[in-house]
């Protein structure tokens, strides 16, 4: 498989720019695996989030490509610096007599939080990256996963540590 | 004082120098209407189909260096002008494309005429506005203008919805211009300009490939300054003819898939390319694993997304073509330079040798004309002085082929694109732009069709722009692939046209028929001395080829030749 990027876009924080955006990779033919979007600390802009996948002459066409959107301020390939990444998902687990005890303690294990309790499930909260998710949606699969809503990758680079 | 959106969009359009606008009004736009009545200092030209004012406005703009204007209502009014805003997104020509929107409060109502042309338009344009707020619209204007002329030009739409046309604000005209997320690259970096020189200098077959870059950057004068100090040979894509005088014996003619012998043996043999403003499209390639395979490759661009985007190079320079030009000609003056006659003429020589072998040429005939002579006859008989337009086809490639153009901006051809039907509009801008200059729309008689209409857009406005239809009854390039690539199964390509004489005198035209070689001169005289608009239909050779061509895919130096 082609290797994943994680790209962080700053763009105006008007109507229309997201489309600019996912119109772009649409119409290039670019992949979008996941996408996230939300106002900065500056209301004026927004950061999404993409990661998409390609070889690096089309990672260098996609940032270049971006960068000529008049509304984008900046693009960063996050791949490219020490960053932290995360996921986050929502996720409905069946859980019944024998199994109650069992999934709890996936949660456990995992970090995840029970943000919903009904006789027959569990909905968990896990949060993590890729393949921390991943993981723990197979652990839950064996005991009946009835629903999952996911987020796209959020990341952001790290800090200099001198 | 407060003004209504209306006064102030035209205000802003003097402010931005417009002095012509191409249209067509309708339901949304009476307001703008009404207030060109008040406004002497801009022309309006009512074209018959939006479409046309597109192609107009693009036309004018290449021709005059300024921003080109169109200005069309909403819904359908708006939906016409596409083909012509993707033309000069294509070309990176600059165009302002003002369209009435139904009023805020009914946008995606589904109201009568509405459509959403920014969105349909966004990938066809540089950049485009929806207007929202009258307070806005100053800036947004100077906005679209700026972004339209500035960096890598092209077009820029604003949708101006009826309720802010008719809103009035105190209105604030923006001197300067700032947006943080938009600076393009003017000036290269001197260092890669220095690795570039270097490259260049030592190389012992240089080829220049030029394209548009050059046009719209006004850089002809640095290019030619460049290419005779160090005696490199040079050929431009479609959109780069007249960047390099067609007559100089550096010049080897167009490249690429109906490029010259010459031109296309030199940079298959080149050992370094300099790319200046031209973007390694599949028409010049061919396949694109066997280009310039000895070559090193510059590649100056203003758009960084251009370099390394099918090609990858040796040394890229981002900016403006004229800057980094000038940088090569300022090194270059400070350098006692070998003795460059001798260093070159080998390789010259080799160059010569191939135009000698197979030059651009025909099969002359005593009994059917040819449409190579008829170009070569316009060329001949304007002393290669006219601007020249082009329609898409055998026609287009024919101009570019025996029209040997002098000057940059003489030629308006949809090059990216390949509209049929833009020609004539385009045309009709051009002498908006330049009243006192010969036009002339070499045409096929299928693409004159798909914008006919505009004749009496020329006769109403006296513009006397000259149309020469290379008639063969078919669709003459999609014909000829037929021939070559589908075993002359002729589907859907012989066509009939009206009678083009009759046609011109119906619009209140001139119309003028040539079916004998010796025919073509004299009709061609009578129209350029006729001031008025005049149809030339030359009965040309059905089955005629346009040669050389390397056919789609294969390598440049595989070419079939005449």
């Amino acid at each position: 498989m082609e290797p994943r990027h994680t790209i962080s876009v700053w763009v105006d924080n008007i109507p229309g720019v997201l489309s600019r955006v996912t119109g772009l990779f649409s119409g290039r033919g670019f992949n979008i695996e996941s996408l996230c979007v939300a106002e900065t600390m500056d209301p004026e802009v927004s950061r999404i989030t993409l990661v998409t996948t390609g070889d690096e002459q089309i990672i260098e066409q996609v940032i270049k490509q971006l960068r000529k959107l008049i509304n984008v301020i900046k693009v960063v390939d996050l791949t490219t610096v020490e960053h932290v990444e995360r996921e986050m998902a929502l996720v409905k687990v069946k859980a019944e007599d024998r199994s109650r005890a069992e999934v709890l303690r996936i949660a456990d294990i995992f970090r995840c939080r029970v943000v919903d309790v009904s006789p027959n499930s569990y909905t968990l909260e896990i949060t993590g990256n890729h393949e921390k998710i991943k993981a723990v949606l197979d652990l839950l699969k064996v005991h009946g996963i009835h629903e999952v809503v996911r987020t796209g990758t959020l990341a952001i680079q790290r800090s200099k540590k001198d | 004082m407060k003004l209504t959106g209306a006064k102030i969009l035209l205000e802003c359009l003097k402010r931005e120098g417009v002095k012509h606008i191409f249209g067509y009004p309708g339901g949304v736009v009476l307001d703008i209407y009404d207030e060109l009545t008040r406004c002497p200092e801009i022309r309006h030209i009512l074209v018959r189909h939006e479409q046309a004012a597109a192609h107009a406005a693009d036309g004018y703009a290449r021709a005059s260096a300024k921003v080109g204007v169109a200005l069309v209502t909403s819904g359908p009014g708006a939906t016409n002008t596409v083909t012509g805003i993707a033309s000069a997104y294509m070309d990176s020509i600059p165009i302002v494309v003002l369209t009435g929107q139904v009023p805020t409060a009914l946008i995606g109502n589904d109201a009568f005429q509405e459509v959403d042309i920014v969105g349909i338009t966004r990938p066809c344009t540089k950049h485009n506005y929806l207007v929202k707020d009258v307070r806005q619209l100053a800036q947004t204007i100077h906005e679209a203008f700026h972004i339209a002329r500035s960096g890598r030009p092209g077009p820029v739409l604003v949708d101006l919805p009826k309720d802010v046309i008719q809103a009035s604000t105190v209105p604030k005209f923006p001197e300067s211009i700032k947006i943080r997320s938009y600076n393009p690259t003017y000036h290269c970096n001197p260092r890669q300009v220095k690795r570039a020189l270097d490259l260049i200098l030592a190389a012992k077959k240089p080829v220049l490939y030029t394209g548009g870059g050059i046009i719209l950057s006004n850089a002809a004068e640095d290019l030619f300054q460049f290419a005779t100090s160090l005696q490199i040979p040079v050929t431009s894509t479609l959109m780069g003819l007249g960047g390099f005088p067609g007559d100089h014996p550096l010049w080897m003619g167009m490249l690429g898939m109906h490029g010259t012998y010459c031109a296309n043996m030199a940079v298959s043999q080149a050992d370094v390319l300099i790319a200046v403003g031209a973007r390694f499209d599949d028409r010049v390639t061919g396949k694109l694993s066997e280009f310039a395979p000895h070559a090193k490759t510059v590649h100056i661009d203003i758009d960084p997304s251009s370099i390394s985007k099918n090609v990858v190079v040796d040394i890229p320079i981002v900016g403006d073509c004229r800057d980094a030009l000038k940088q090569f000609n300022d090194l270059l003056a400070q350098m006692t330079l070998e003795d460059i006659a001798a260093i070159r003429s080998q390789w010259l020589a080799t160059i010569r040798d191939w135009q000698e072998k197979h030059p651009l040429t025909y099969t002359w005939s005593d009994t059917t004309i040819k449409p190579q002579y008829v170009v070569e006859k316009l060329w001949e008989l304007t002393q290669g002085e006219a601007y020249i337009t082009t329609e898409v086809g055998q026609n287009q490639m024919w101009a570019a082929q025996f029209y040997k153009f002098k000057r940059p901006r003489q030629l308006m051809t949809s090059g990216g694109l390949g509209v049929m039907g833009y020609g004539f509009p385009a045309a009709m801008g051009v002498q908006v732009a330049k009243p006192d200059a010969t036009v002339i729309d070499i045409a096929g008689d299928g693409s004159i069709q798909m914008n006919i209409q505009e004749m009496i857009t020329v006769v109403e406005n006296d513009l006397p722009v000259k149309v020469a239809i290379l008639n063969n009854s078919f669709l003459g390039m999609v014909r000829q692939w037929q021939q070559l690539f589908y075993e002359r199964r002729y589907s859907a390509t012989p066509l009939k046209a009206p009678d083009f004489v009759k046609l011109a005198e119906a619009y209140g035209a001139v119309g003028l028929r040539a079916t004998k070689p010796e025919e073509v001169e004299p009709v061609i005289k009578e129209a350029l001395h006729t001031p008025k608009p005049v149809i030339m239909d030359f009965r040309v050779e059905p089955e005629e080829c346009v040669l050389p061509m390397v056919p789609a895919g294969k390598p440049m130096h595989e070419m079939l030749l005449a």
